[in-house]
């Protein structure tokens, strides 16, 4: 019966190696090498967590004591916001990316920020903050002030910031995707040579604009990476509740396009397969990487999360992209405790500075609810 | 009489009829283990089942047609929108499909489906969480679309719905789910579409407001009073079939209309009534048809934005003095 709940059946097949990150050397939903148990042929690659280290990736000690920065940032920063919702600060919806900073840090290190593009979903603080976005104006937005990004119009769900190329925050599920195979279709055009990573969540698997924009991005050979954040849940939705095929790295098949599955609770996981998928796109071939990750806060705030129990929570948390990388770097002498206790202050402060920032920023004008309707600005309508 | 919340009103009357025929089913995101995104249809999985409470993907297109092909074929869907800025995602299957199928079938098919969840703006959510629905579907011929204000109505109104032969789209609301109100305990309690309501009277100017801006008319006629003005408050309840006739003899009598409204003022609902009204009444009335509606732009985020752009009591005082000449 159409409601009742779907198959569990794609569990892992070795319970034993299915543990420790976002991923393990099998997928998560049952599949041990590039062939389904129905037989069907699939090639893959996948980025297990604990794979990797920063030398083979290229990556300096500063490359990877910057991308703790980067990742504790996010996660600081909706920690305080977290806060000023409470105390009404901030208005409307507020999807918090927590559990999910790798994903973020980990693609913004990979591309070229500036000549690459991005678009995303709501859950949009972390790939803002990551790109290069401020504290200050991505607060500000929160608070509806004209020094937020968009001058306190989009507020959380719709971050914008065209210097970084950063398409956007974008409410509706499942939209944006086919936008982002456009972005990717005007960098080919164009000849610039940049490519558009597209992100959205396990949710928007579901929508037509998914697979609509897949066609097209593979038939337009667009550079695109379309990375599906899969957090394992939409709103209190499991996916396995929702999809008769939950291994979404598996639908390139059907487009003709490759695909990957990364651990997204690893940023070095990330990295190299953002890396690899970016290398693809910018030989025009547009690719999936799906990433397996976790949110750790409920889909909004009013969302108490009922729907999973505490232990699943710890046990995820136990696997915490930045608790991570802080153990890497201090095993590697890459840093010491006090290194990043003063990282972790400064960021606490610059943070801070940002609500400062946006209780001193004034509310916009009553007339700013006139004004980016058009490009043309005196139209005799756009007034009281 | 019990006293219920507007969901639970909404919950009773989609209850009672499933009990009732057992060919209705309740379909859409979150509605069976999550209980609801707004809880309207919570217990409801414990009480029918996963076959008739039926918790969907997010593919709006995709369940909004299933529901249409399953009215077609003779079962009488409730799809829920978890809010009706979803539902532009499906807007093939509710303008093409589900109003007119009936028209190009000679009459062989009929879609008795209601497509239902919350309309318009609820604070803060910015401009793609913020659009009011009403005048953009009842642009289609073929759709019904129905919008109460209070659980009573929402009761009477969602039965008469779920037993329409003909696709309802039922706008609800998310700031008025927990709205309580006394809700007839009749057995057979239904309401009929196309019938205002007239919830206050008074000679001096009409108000025609629905849903949220009937809470803020209702507001705005007390003010008026006041100021020794008495206000007439019409719900109009379904916005088409529009009760044009309770609206006109109102003007009548008041020789003044003001219409408020959450949607955007371009041919819009607002834009319907006051054309109507000149139509048929032009030499009744004695000041022009002024509206009070959201601003002509998106939906801002920021509070004090949002706030000033959506019709507000004072907003209606004005218009109604406006058209009295007073002051
Ligand atoms: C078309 C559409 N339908 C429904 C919603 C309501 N909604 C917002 S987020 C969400 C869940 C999305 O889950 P997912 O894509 O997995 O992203 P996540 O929240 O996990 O980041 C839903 C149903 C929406 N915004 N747009
Ligand atoms: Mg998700």
């Amino acid at each position: 019966m159409a409601g009742e709940t779907r198959k569990q059946a794609r569990q892992p097949v070795a319970e034993g190696k299915a543990q420790g990150n976002g991923i393990s050397a099998v997928s998560q939903n049952g599949h041990a090498d590039a062939t389904a148990e129905d037989g069907a042929s699939e090639a893959f690659v996948e980025y297990p967590a604990g794979a990797y280290t920063h030398e083979e990736l290229g990556l300096s000690g500063d490359d990877a004591r910057a991308m703790y920065r980067n990742m504790l940032l996010q996660r600081r920063f909706e920690e305080r916001a977290a806060q000023m919702y409470g105390k009404q600060k901030i208005g409307g919806f507020l999807h918090l990316y927590i559990g999910q900073e790798a994903v973020s840090t980990g693609s913004a290190y990979a591309m070229e920020i500036g000549k690459d593009s991005a678009i995303t979903a709501y859950r949009d603080h972390g790939l803002g903050l990551a790109l290069g976005m401020t504290s200050n104006e991505c607060m500000a937005e929160l608070f509806g002030k004209v020094g937020g990004s968009s001058r306190g119009k989009g507020g959380s769900m719709h971050y914008f910031k065209k210097e970084l190329n950063f398409y956007g925050g974008h409410g509706i599920v499942g939209g944006h995707i086919a936008v982002g195979a456009g972005i990717a279709f005007a960098h080919k055009y164009k000849g610039d040579g940049g490519v558009c990573l597209t992100y959205f969540g396990d949710g928007a698997v579901g929508q037509g604009s998914f697979h609509e924009a897949m066609n097209l991005a593979a038939l337009y050979e667009t550079p695109c990476v379309f990375v599906i954040e899969n957090n394992e849940y939409a709103m209190g939705t499991a996916t396995h509740r929702a999809f008769a095929q939950p291994d979404f790295y598996r639908y390139a098949d059907s487009y003709g396009m490759p695909s990957a599955l990364a651990s997204g609770m690893d940023i070095f996981s990330v990295y190299k397969a953002m890396s690899d998928h970016i290398a693809m796109a910018r030989n025009n071939r547009p690719s999936i990487l799906e990433v397996r990750t976790y949110r750790y806060r409920g889909h909004s705030m009013s969302d108490p999360a009922n729907y999973r129990t505490r232990e699943e929570l710890d046990a995820r948390k136990e696997q915490d992209p930045i608790v991570r990388l802080k153990g890497y770097l201090l095993e590697r002498e890459l840093a010491s405790n006090e290194d990043l206790d003063a990282v972790d202050a400064e960021i606490k402060q610059e943070v801070m500075d940002s609500v400062t920032f946006s209780e001193e920023s004034p509310a916009p004008a009553i007339s700013e609810i006139y004004e980016q309707v058009y490009a043309q600005t005196d139209y005799p309508f756009l007034t009281d | 009489m019990a006293v219920l919340q507007f969901r639970e009103a909404l919950r009773a009357a989609m209850v009672e009829e499933m009990e009732r025929d057992e060919n209705i089913f309740l379909i859409g995101e979150e509605v069976a283990e999550y209980n609801g995104a707004y809880k309207v249809s919570e217990g409801m999985l414990d009480r029918f089942g996963a076959g008739r409470v039926i918790d969907t993907p997010i593919s709006e297109s995709g369940f909004a047609g299933l529901g249409v092909g399953a009215a077609m074929a003779g079962l009488r869907p409730v799809v829920e929108f978890m809010t009706f800025n979803f539902s532009f995602v499906a807007f093939d299957q509710l303008v093409n499909n589900a109003a007119k199928i009936r028209y190009m079938s000679g009459g062989q098919y009929a879609v008795p489906i209601v497509f239902r969840g919350p309309n318009g703006a609820a604070g803060q959510l910015a401009a793609t969480h913020n659009t009011a629905v009403e005048s953009l579907y009842s642009y289609f011929p073929g759709l019904k679309v129905v919008a109460p204000s209070n659980p009573d109505d929402a009761k009477g109104l969602l039965k008469s719905a779920i037993r329409d032969d003909d696709p309802v789209i039922f706008l609800e609301s998310e700031s008025m789910y927990g709205l309580k109100g006394e809700v007839s305990d009749a057995a057979d309690y239904l309401i009929p579409l196309g019938k205002a309501r007239i919830a206050r009277e008074g000679a001096d100017v009409t108000l025609v407001a629905h849903q949220k801006s009937y809470w803020r008319a209702l507001e705005a006629a007390d003010r008026l009073a006041e100021d020794g003005y008495e206000a007439e408050v019409i719900d109009p309840r379904t916005i088409r079939p529009l009760d044009i006739d309770a609206i006109a003899a109102s003007v009548r009598k008041t020789n003044r209309l003001v219409v408020v409204d959450e949607s955007n003022p371009f041919a819009s609902f607002s834009s319907e009534v006051a054309c109507q009204v000149q139509e048929r009444l032009f030499d009744w009335l004695d000041a022009p048809v002024l509206r009070v509606t959201a601003k002509d732009t998106p939906a801002p985020y920021a509070k004090n934005l949002i706030e000033y752009y959506m019709p507000r009591a004072e907003d209606i005082v004005a218009a109604a003095k406006k058209a009295l000449y007073a002051r």
